[in-house]
Parts: structure tokens; C-alpha cells; sequence
């Protein structure tokens, strides 16, 4: 009786163990901007579509994960595009993963700016608050240990920023051109990251250190046009989170060393939860964070002694309706930036978006300065199969 | 007046023998504790357990809403356990993760996986008395029971459906929770919970859990195909319809943490 029991349990699992799953994601995105733009080039009124399937098949300890995604912009060629979000192949032994490919991979704790974040090069053409992320070919191996969890990366190949062209709305004054690196190796450099993650009683702790082609760019004038330089970066990072109630305590810090020489930028704050206000199902959960950013030229961070306030309400209601509002205030030249975002689900396959995003007061030496007739809201409606 | 002295002497020892019997009973807290205790004993020892879940959500007009979750389930030796649930659907949460280390004496430990990001979020826990993806089941309903997280009164016994109760009364420990107490009907033969009545802060009958379709698993653990949560304030109501509980599925701690949670599909 025994023996049958095993075998039923062995023939159960051999099904069990391979499974494949495929999801579509469909996107249809309209954007208002209210003001013509400073570039006669730029585009008014926009609409936009993506589609993006995530393929996952996994069999006893491995998994083969594939997402591409493709948009197609009406306005701007720039932010049309074809990307390799994921194309990986995972195997998972007692205690350690293993990664060979192209994969996503996020580090961090703070809600404002994602400062350590930085092994997935940002797609601003994409989103302008810098959360899409462009997928990165990686060699990834984690290491699961008592003294806390260890990632290695080997990042063989670089991506460039990107931004939005000539004809798009949000970016800078200028399009760059062409690109420099620093190495000779371009974007074949091959970059090191390492990070060790741990939980100490309430803390959440993270170091982590980054050596190769900084994902951030440097403009600097090439004959009559602009080129995005990529140097070479040392980047040690820090993550600190404190949990008690409903209170949450976080902080990055990184330490940049370069050809620029040293810097160093932090963004830090609380994320405050009350449930139930009010009488009611709604949580309303409250960030605030400061940033800071000693960097001076030619990088002007947006970031550099900004206060950013957050307020999000969760409805807990079944179609999960949520609102956030932003606002980040520059305290040196006042200049603010605020942000509405909605979400709604619609029947059972479907997601509807608002999200309207404001630049005020913007002082023409601010880095933001390019953006300051950019107001826009878009409604995005998502349906997934 | 002998006759006299005998009746004194006889009620005299009939009150002796009365309190001798009430030294050595229990107080109904003491008997309400027992029994949460011989409870959880019979169920302590599973070590892990997977299953599958359809939740159904109806609205006070008998609208209809599904979403199927799976949850994976590690028992801790000295704490509360580690469960895992990774959500299936609506598509805009497909592979969404929760993880939860419950514990006994202090707030639990939560974490969300968001997979548009890829992050690994930490949540605040002492939002247990919030629903549960919209549902009728609070945070606090679902997360594993454990015996430290209330005091207990023994109120009395009822049958119904053929069945003997104990009834006893449960005050959480915790003042985040949403409830001021909590009446649990447990049989007699087998300590199973087979309703639970959820009164509010103010002391109003809020909810009622109605627990159905038991089986025994590996010789010795129930686990319920049904849950019934309906809601008396609102008139809405969530089914929480269980299948396919798989036992000693050699889950490991490693399974159950920030690095398998971002991994979860």
C-alpha cells in the first residue's frame, strides 16, 4: 500500500511539474496636452497602443520565461518600439538561483525615486516617472544563506536611455544625436553588480555595489548637436527599511564615483497606513520623502533637495479602485511637479487608467524647465487575455 | 431536634461537597483556553499543505464575482505559519503575491509581490482588519488562527445538524482588530470549527462564517471544501470554495521568502 501511495505521488508530480502559461496584455493610451509645445516639432493631442504577451514554462526546478513588448505611438517614431522585456532560463538548486538571459530585476524600497535601482536601464520614452524598465541581458546568481541573500550579476550588454524623438512631448530641450562611451568596449562592456539583502528583526537592510557603464547619461554639446556620453561608475548602494505598525521607515543612499568625480544622493521618508478611515473600507496610506542629490553640472538631478508628498486611497472594493495623488516640490527653486493617478477594473479582463500629470512654476534654469508646457492626463484602458 | 441537627448537618455537608466541586472545576475562561488548545493540537503537525481557491464574490443585488487564488501553507514549530497565495486572476493581478509569516505574540509579517515592477513590496500588517481583496474575509480571518492571538470563555454547548458544539467565546488580543469578540461553534468529537460569528466594535453582530464539507486528510487533518462569510450590515456575501488540498509537499522555508515570492507563478 505504501509503494502505491509513492507511486501516485511520483506520477502526480511528473504532471504537475511541467506546466506552461501564456498572458496577453493590450493597451490603448489617449493623451491630452493642453498646451502646444515649446518645439514647433512636437506632437499635440496623442494615442498609443501596446501589446505585450509573457510566455512562462516551467519543469521540475526550471523556468523559461519570455515577454516581448511592442508599442506603437501615433506621435512620436522615438517611442515606438519593439523591446525584449524577458527571455530567460532559470534553474533553482537548494540554495541558490541561477539566470541566464534577459530579465527584470528591481532593487529598492522607497516610493518617490528609485535611487538604487539601477541593474534595468529606464525607459522615459515610455513614462516619464521612470518605472518602465527596458529588459536587461544579465548572468544572475543568487546565493540564499543565513547571513541574508546575495545576487552576482555579470551584465554583458549595455542599453542606452531612452527618451523621447523630436516629435515627442516630455523630454528635454534637446534630442542627443550620437553616444559616447567611455569605454572601448561600448555598450560590450561587460558590468559587475553584487547585492546582499537581510532582515534584522524590524529592518529590511540592502548593499549592494555596481561597477560599469552608468545607466544615467551625460549631455554634453557635439558640433551642432547633443551627444548622451556613458561613463564608467562606481555605484555602492544602501537600503534601509524600518517596519513598526502601521509605519514604515525607508531610506537609499548611493555613492557615486566616477569620471565626474564623487557624489553622493539619498531619498528617504515614511509610508504611514490608516485602514478603514472614516468608518469605511478605504485605507489611505501617506509617503513623504526627501531627496537629495549633491550633483551639480552637467547633470542637474531632478531630484536634488526635494520634498515629495503622497497620498494613495484604496478602495477594497472588488474591482480594486485606487486612487494616488503626487506632488514633489523643489525647496531651492520652488518649482513643483504634481501627479493623479486613477485605476479601475472594468468587468473581468480589463483595467481603465487617468493619469494626469502637472509642471508648475518652473524656473527656466530647472532641470524640468523643457517640460513647463507639458501638462497633460491620459486615459489608458488595458485588457488582458 | 436530633432531626434538626441532622438536616444542619446535612446541608452543611452538601454545601462542603458543593464547593469542594467548585475548587476543582475550571473557570469558563480556563475551559474556553482547553478548548482552543485541544484544537489546535489536533491540527499541529500537517507540516505543509497546498490547495486551490475560487472565491466568490456577490454584492447585495446577488451580482457575482470570481477570482481563483492558489495557497501554499508551511507550519512553523514555534511560531504561526508561513503561507504563500499567489492570485490567478482577474488578469490585471495575474501573478500578483502575498506572502505572510504569522506569529504568535507579535504583528505578522506581510509582503507583496508586484509583478509589473518586479518589487517585492513590504506591507504594513497591522491592516488585518481590512477585507481581503474586496471580499467579506477580513486580513485577520484568513491568516492562520493561533491560540496566543485571543482570550477564550466557554459559553455552552448546542447541537444542531446532528452534530455537539462546544461555544465558546474569543476576544482578540490585538486592539487593531476589527472585531470587540468573536463566538466560535467547535464539534465536540472532532474540534472542527463549523461557524464563527463576528460581532464589531460596537458589539453588533457583524458577520457570520459558516464552515461546510470537511474531509479527513493523511489520517488525521480536516479541511473544509466551503466557507460561507455573509456580511449582515451590507447583505453582501463571499464563498470561499476549497479543492485540491495536496499534503507533504517537502515545502521548505526557502520556499516561503522574498526571493521564491518575487519568483511565484
Amino acid at each position: 500500500m505504501n509503494i502505491l501511495r509513492i507511486l501516485l505521488v511520483l506520477v502526480a508530480s511528473a504532471h504537475a511539474a511541467s506546466a506552461a502559461d501564456l498572458s496577453w496584455e493590450l493597451g490603448a493610451e489617449a493623451r491630452l496636452f493642453p498646451r502646444d509645445g515649446l518645439d514647433g516639432r512636437q506632437h499635440g493631442h496623442n494615442s498609443s497602443l501596446y501589446i505585450t504577451p509573457e510566455l512562462f514554462h516551467d519543469w521540475g526546478d526550471q523556468r523559461l520565461a519570455f515577454a516581448p513588448y511592442l508599442r506603437w505611438d501615433q506621435g512620436d517614431d522615438e517611442r515606438t518600439q519593439f523591446d525584449l522585456r524577458e527571455l530567460y532560463w532559470r534553474r533553482s538548486f537548494d540554495s541558490a538561483d541561477l539566470y541566464v538571459g534577459v530579465r527584470r530585476v528591481f532593487w529598492g524600497v522607497t516610493e518617490s525615486l528609485h535611487l538604487v535601482d539601477i541593474i534595468n536601464q529606464s525607459d522615459l520614452a515610455e513614462n516619464l516617472d521612470g518605472e518602465d524598465k527596458l529588459g536587461q541581458a544579465m548572468l544572475q546568481l543568487t546565493l540564499l544563506r543565513d547571513w541574508g541573500t546575495l545576487d552576482l550579476f555579470v551584465l554583458p550588454h549595455f542599453r542606452e536611455r531612452r527618451f523621447p524623438g523630436t516629435q515627442g512631448r516630455l523630454r528635454g530641450p534637446a534630442v542627443a544625436e550620437h553616444t559616447v562611451y567611455e569605454t572601448d568596449a561600448e555598450e560590450w562592456n561587460p558590468d559587475l553588480a553584487a547585492r546582499w539583502s537581510h532582515i534584522l528583526g524590524d529592518f529590511d537592510i540592502g548593499l549592494g555595489h555596481f561597477y560599469g557603464t552608468s545607466r544615467e547619461p551625460r549631455f554634453a554639446p557635439s558640433g551642432s548637436s547633443l551627444a548622451a556620453h556613458y561613463d564608467l561608475l562606481h555605484q555602492s548602494s544602501l537600503e534601509l527599511q524600518y517596519i513598526r505598525g502601521d509605519w514604515l521607515g525607508k531610506l537609499e543612499a548611493v555613492r557615486r564615483d566616477g569620471i565626474d568625480g564623487t557624489s553622493l544622493a539619498a531619498v528617504g521618508g515614511f509610508e504611514y497606513t490608516q485602514v478603514g478611515i472614516l468608518g469605511t473600507n478605504l485605507d489611505l496610506g501617506w509617503v513623504g520623502e526627501y531627496q537629495y542629490d549633491d550633483r551639480g553640472a552637467p547633470f542637474f538631478p531632478v531630484g536634488d533637495n526635494d520634498i515629495a508628498l503622497g497620498a494613495r486611497l484604496t478602495f477594497n472594493d472588488v474591482q480594486d479602485t485606487n486612487v494616488l495623488f503626487f506632488a514633489a516640490i523643489d525647496t531651492d527653486k520652488s518649482s513643483r511637479f504634481g501627479s493623479l493617478e486613477a485605476a479601475r477594473r472594468m468587468g473581468t479582463s480589463g483595467t481603465l487608467r487617468l493619469e494626469a500629470r502637472f509642471f508648475a512654476n518652473l524656473h527656466p534654469r530647472d532641470p524640468l524647465a523643457a517640460l513647463r508646457r507639458d501638462d497633460y492626463a491620459q486615459l489608458e484602458y488595458v485588457h488582458y487575455f | 431536634m436530633k432531626t434538626q441537627w441532622l438536616q444542619y448537618t446535612g446541608h452543611a455537608l452538601s454545601i462542603l461537597i458543593v464547593s469542594a466541586t467548585f475548587a476543582i472545576a475550571q473557570t469558563p475562561e480556563e475551559r474556553g483556553l482547553e478548548i482552543a488548545r485541544e484544537a489546535e493540537r489536533r491540527d499541529t503537525g500537517f507540516g505543509d499543505l497546498k490547495a486551490e481557491l475560487n472565491m466568490v464574490l456577490r454584492n447585495q443585488h446577488g451580482q457575482e464575482t470570481q477570482r481563483q487564488m492558489r495557497v501554499r501553507t508551511l507550519e512553523q514549530e514555534d511560531d504561526g505559519d508561513k503561507s504563500l497565495i499567489i492570485f490567478d486572476n482577474p488578469g490585471d493581478v495575474k501573478g500578483t503575491a502575498f506572502l505572510s509569516f504569522t506569529h504568535r505574540k507579535k504583528s505578522d509579517d506581510q509582503w507583496l509581490y508586484l509583478p509589473a515592477l518586479k518589487r517585492v513590496k513590504r506591507i504594513a500588517s497591522s491592516n488585518k482588519s481590512g477585507p481581503f481583496v474586496g471580499s467579506e474575509f477580513a486580513y485577520e480571518d484568513i491568516a492562520s488562527q493561533e491560540v496566543e492571538k485571543y482570550t477564550y470563555r466557554y459559553v455552552e454547548d448546542e447541537r444542531f445538524d446532528e452534530r455537539d458544539h462546544f461555544v465558546i467565546e474569543r476576544d482578540p488580543v490585538d486592539p487593531k482588530s476589527g472585531y470587540r469578540r468573536q463566538l466560535v461553534w467547535i464539534d465536540q468529537e472532532e474540534y472542527r470549527v463549523w461557524k464563527v460569528e463576528f460581532y464589531d466594535r460596537k458589539n453588533t453582530l457583524l458577520k457570520t462564517l459558516t464552515v461546510s464539507g470537511y474531509s479527513q486528510y493523511i489520517e488525521q487533518y480536516w479541511r473544509a471544501e466551503l466557507w460561507s462569510m455573509v456580511n449582515h450590515k451590507t447583505g453582501k456575501s463571499t464563498e470561499l470554495q476549497w479543492k485540491g488540498y495536496v499534503f507533504s509537499n517537502g515545502f521548505k522555508d526557502r520556499d516561503f521568502n522574498r526571493n521564491s515570492l518575487a519568483q511565484a507563478r
